[in-house]
């Protein structure tokens, strides 16, 4: 970052904008520019909108200060498909770009900006795309399948959701202003120490995720004690529904885990702002020790992000094959076990490094014996649907393409999981698709049958079924164009991160992975247009029972979309099928003595506090020190303001919830 | 398979059929979540330290051509540290004690205290790294004194949160008095305050003790 | 530990299932042995009592053990049964995985360095 010549020698524009200046706007980067334009056109048309149908208000109200775990889960949600968008789009560029640069072509992307786009790509996809939609789809749910009101800590929620968006934010930030960082999604050193990445890309990549972090780190928190002592009554652990009970390890996993990585980036940090020894080259520094601690935390994440979707299948499947879960029990030690020996295997991302042999094979092994409980998660699955009456709906669909995908993705696993396998095939393409296998086949697919098993509870209606199969069937064939070429050219030695070729043979795999790419794109679109027809089409839709699926959780048996309440009464669990219990005992729906509900109320802090940290990260990325400094005794200003507020909550009066049932009562008399 | 299990007698009406709800909403205690959340809080913050003894315990031998330990460290001023947490523990103790009786003036007596010797560990804290930068011990000299500094440094840095937060707690506790909201917020800083002396006992073992065996 | 001379029932403090706290006596039972489990190890060191550093590491570190269970005991107010085990529980896994990172770090590291650096590992402090 070289100041520009009218900024050169002034002292008075350092202090006050750091080392911002006007060369740091990417302005001759046509792409960026290109990007930078729409995205204010497509801002301006939203707040014009917002402004003139004066939707400000209902939104600050209803929804920006809302301590609701429902709408905050939906918030999740929304943030993560927009930056899904921008992940997404990270992808397609660099798929083109691999499948142009040959034959001498340069392809359309300059080193610089590709460097930064493998690098937000990996970036925003774990911390900005599965992680917000992973804890949407767990703030949703949790408390209504446990039979709670909300959250332990409701305004921690708002709090956490917050401070995700705002890393969010820091990260979309870079594109515009200043670079992002061109280390790759781990950022190791010394590549991404001062002395090479001497510019704010880094940093943007580090406050970013230490802001989101802290997010993460406390929804985590709050999860855990909600499902520890928020459970309905009669509803011991081993009745906790499946879904519960992995959200509830992969919460456990981020409170083990996210420390480490604030941790360990705080480490980097003081690296590049003081000048300490910990990741350098010389000085008794030691690089390996950073990418030794990332992975303790690395590893962990993958199961965070992959434990409640499998959650999620269990739930389809059971639903979906008119049957009780093969194996409830198997199902949650399998799944304890995992979280376990999620801790025992890091150091297989970096055989290579020479640890030697047996350090290696420790890790080799213990790597291995992960696949046994997934092994039986698997084969609790298929016994599951064996003899079931199986219902091929969207969540099912895309339940059953998780199984195939996801099989073939742990199987290439075990292959890495090998050490001497791994010094061939590290760092190729083959890793690649391996792990774009678990996470597009594991996560994605099971946040997709999340949506669409879900959405009827969030929103009163279902999802258009035909859109809805030609996005699972454009993403399924897609992803099969879009992956195998990359592990055949992973076999052959092709590297990640590489931006032009000069072997002509490879094309054409390129080329292939690409068209797979571009079906991607394909079932994307076709699954915003799901949504907005079936939005279009809610009347036709709509779903008055609650209950659309035939469900077996408890979350079916309140209304869709549930009261800010969840429950007019506290409900009473006899067995782990919760609401299948109940409809098979003939539980009635009672109709009177209803009382009024205690119940938390909006605050404004946590959007202040989000705030008021983004610019203490934009002032630490330029050295805007009065910034950082001021909005840093801002935020702990507001924070302990927020502590001198005792007046927490209110009571929902007793007609209010009479009047909110006998709706229901209605509508359920008028369907019959 | 499919037989429903049997049914806790707790949850049967009069006529013994299964209850599916509560007629009367269960009396949750406001923050009967806080201190688990609080203690899950704290457990996490706890392997924020277990990565920093564990670089300390990689680098802590790379003094880069530097000054080690045995150079460094003064060990009465580190007894006499340590001296200072424990006493402000045992205040810490003596005020949640006095909260128990609901005696305000004597609660906030001991917490002064408390923070008085926390604020006595954290000048002679500074005192000890102002010697070493003053000697050319700095952060940025090798790996060790980075590891050291770092480690020993986020302990003082939760100190002084602690100090804050402890103030802040003072005058909330003059406002409303020792309601129930305000006696849960002391046991949560008591719970950080005695979570940052195990900590103590760890970097004064591991740091001071055995730099000075090396 | 104190439970004895502070029933749980009748208490009606809203936090009393968080494991209550201690008493005059345990407060002070607590402080006497971390001051005894301070003042040895610091004595140790700083007399040079054992000629071999290893025996004083090994019982300094042994000490360091027992004071934080001492004041997980007596000032954390640890034990099985507040909230629901939850607590411990927590606290198991949380030493469980503290153990993991330290160990499992310096074992890692140090295999690293034994290969990668054969002639450094020998005497990493007098390295630049």
């Amino acid at each position: 970052m070289s100041p520009s010549p009218a900024s050169e020698n002034s002292g008075i524009w350092k202090l006050i904008f750091g080392r911002l200046d006007w060369s740091s706007l990417p302005l001759h980067e046509p792409i960026v520019v290109g990007t930078f334009l729409m995205v204010m056109l497509g801002g301006l048309v939203v707040v014009a909108g917002i402004t003139k149908y004066k939707l400000w208000g209902m939104l600050w109200n209803d929804w920006f200060t809302t301590v609701d775990h429902k709408r905050i889960g939906i918030m999740y949600m929304i943030l993560g498909l927009i930056m899904f968008v921008r992940g997404f789009a990270d992808a397609v560029m660099m798929r083109l770009q691999q499948a142009m640069a040959f034959n001498g072509s340069e392809g359309y992307l300059n080193a610089h900006h590709y460097d930064q786009i493998f690098t937000a790509h990996g970036v925003i996809m774990i911390f900005f795309v599965a992680m917000p939609m992973i804890t949407g789809i767990m703030n949703y749910i949790v408390p209504l399948q446990i039979g709670a009101r909300d959250v332990s800590f409701p305004f921690l929620n708002n709090f956490s959701f917050w401070m995700t968006t705002a890393g969010a934010v820091i990260v979309m930030m870079s594109l515009f202003v200043g670079e992002f960082a061109r280390t790759g999604w781990l950022a190791y050193p010394p590549l991404s120490g001062i002395a090479y990445s001497p510019g704010v890309g880094v940093d943007y990549y580090i406050w970013g995720l230490q802001i989101a972090g802290i997010g993460t780190l406390l929804s985590g928190v709050n999860l855990i004690a909600t499902i520890v002592k928020m459970r309905a009554p009669g509803m011991n652990m081993m009745k906790l529904p499946v879904f519960t009970w992995t959200s509830l390890c992969a919460n456990v996993l981020i409170v083990a885990a996210f420390p480490v990585l604030t941790a360990v980036l705080a480490l980097l940090s003081l690296d590049r702002y003081v000048g300490t020894a910990f990741f350098t080259n010389d000085m008794g520094g030691n690089p390996m020790m950073y990418v030794n601690l990332i992975w303790i935390w690395g590893h962990p994440e993958v199961y965070i992000l992959i434990l409640p979707l499998f959650g999620v299948f269990s739930e389809v499947t059971a639903t979906f094959s008119n049957k009780r879960l093969f194996g409830y029990s198997s199902m949650v030690y399998a799944t304890i076990v995992i979280a376990l020996l999620s801790y025992l295997v890091w150091l297989h991302h970096f055989f290579t490094m020479g640890s030697g042999a047996s350090v290696n094979s420790f890790f080799g092994i213990t790597t291995m014996v992960i696949s046994i409980p997934t092994g039986a998660k698997l084969f609790n699955w298929l016994f599951t649907m064996y003899r079931g009456r199986i219902r091929f709906d969207l969540p099912m669909m895309w339940t059953v393409a998780f199984m195939l995908t996801f099989t073939v993705g742990g199987m290439t696993g075990v292959l890495l999981a090998v050490p001497p396998a791994d010094f061939v095939l590290h760092n190729s393409l083959f890793l690649i698709a391996h792990f774009h296998n678990v996470i597009i086949g594991g996560v994605l697919f099971g946040l997709f049958a999340a949506i669409n098993y879900w959405w009827p509870k969030a929103f009163g209606f279902t999802l258009d079924t035909k859109w809805g199969k030609r996005s699972f069937w454009l993403w399924v064939v897609g992803f099969w164009f879009a992956f195998m070429p990359l592990y055949i050219l992973g076999l052959m030695g092709v590297t990640r991160r590489m931006r032009v070729f000069d072997d002509p043979s490879l094309q054409i795999w390129f080329q292939i992975a690409a068209f797979g790419a571009l079906m991607i794109a394909a079932g994307i679109a076709c699954m915003f247009v799901q949504f907005a027809v079936s939005i279009i089409n809610r009347e036709k839709l709509r779903d008055t029972t609650g209950d659309p699926w035939n469900g077996r959780t408890l979350e079916w048996a309140t209304s869709s979309p549930p009261p800010d309440y969840n429950f007019a009464f506290t409900p009473v669990i006899h067995d782990n099928d919760a609401w299948a219990d109940m409809k098979k005992r003939g539980y009635q729906r009672p109709l009177s003595g209803y009382e009024a509900i205690h119940m938390p109320s909006n605050t404004g802090t946590g959007i202040i506090i989000a705030g008021l940290s983004i610019a203490f990260s934009v002032g630490m990325i330029w050295y805007m020190w009065w910034l950082a400094g001021l909005s840093f005794v801002g935020i702990l200003a507001v924070a302990i303001g927020h502590t001198f507020n005792y007046k927490r909550d209110f009571y929902i009066p007793k007609d209010v919830v009479e009047r909110t049932e006998g709706e229901r009562t209605a509508l359920l008399a008028a369907k019959g | 398979m499919a037989s429903a299990s049997p049914i806790d007698p707790a949850f049967l009406d009069k006529d013994g059929n299964p209850l599916f709800h509560l007629a009367h909403e269960p009396h949750h205690p406001e923050g009967s979540s806080t201190m688990l959340g609080f203690w899950m809080y704290l457990m996490s913050d706890c392997l924020i330290f277990a990565c920093l003894f564990a670089t300390y315990a990689v680098l802590g031998g790379n003094y880069a051509a530097g000054p080690g330990p045995k150079d460094l460290f003064d060990l009465p001023l580190v007894a006499l540290n340590t001296a200072m947490l424990l006493f402000s523990s045992i205040t810490y103790g003596f005020a949640m004690l006095a909260m128990e009786k609901n005696r305000v003036a004597a609660t906030q007596g001991w917490l002064a205290i408390t923070g008085l010797f926390g604020l006595a560990f954290l000048s002679i804290e500074m005192y000890e790294f102002a010697h070493l930068v003053h000697e050319g011990a700095t952060p940025m000299r090798s790996g060790f004194l980075s590891a050291f500094f770092t480690l020993v440094g986020t302990h003082g840095l939760h100190v002084t949160f602690g100090c804050i937060w402890l103030v802040t707690l003072m005058v909330q506790v003059a406002r409303h008095g020792l309601i129930p909201a305000n006696q849960r917020r002391l046991m949560c800083l008591s719970m950080f305050w005695h979570f940052l002396d195990v900590i103590w006992i760890g970097v004064f073992t591991f740091v001071y003790l055995m730099g000075m065996l090396r | 530990m104190s439970d004895a001379a502070h029933p749980k029932p009748g208490h009606d403090h809203p936090d009393a299932h968080a494991g209550a706290h201690g008493t005059m006596g345990s407060y002070m039972i607590g402080f006497g042995l971390s001051v005894i489990l301070t003042a040895i190890p610091f004595w140790l060191v700083m007399t040079g009592f054992f000629a071999n550093p290893q025996t004083t590491a090994i019982i300094i570190m042994a000490f360091a053990v027992v004071q934080i269970v001492v004041h997980m005991i007596y000032f954390l107010h640890m034990n099985t049964r507040s909230e629901g085990g939850w607590s411990m529980m927590a606290l198991i896994f949380t030493l469980v995985l503290v153990v993991i990172t330290l160990s499992g770090s310096t074992w890692v590291m140090y295999h690293l360095n034994h290969n990668m650096m054969p002639t450094m590992s020998h005497d990493m402090s007098q390295m630049p």
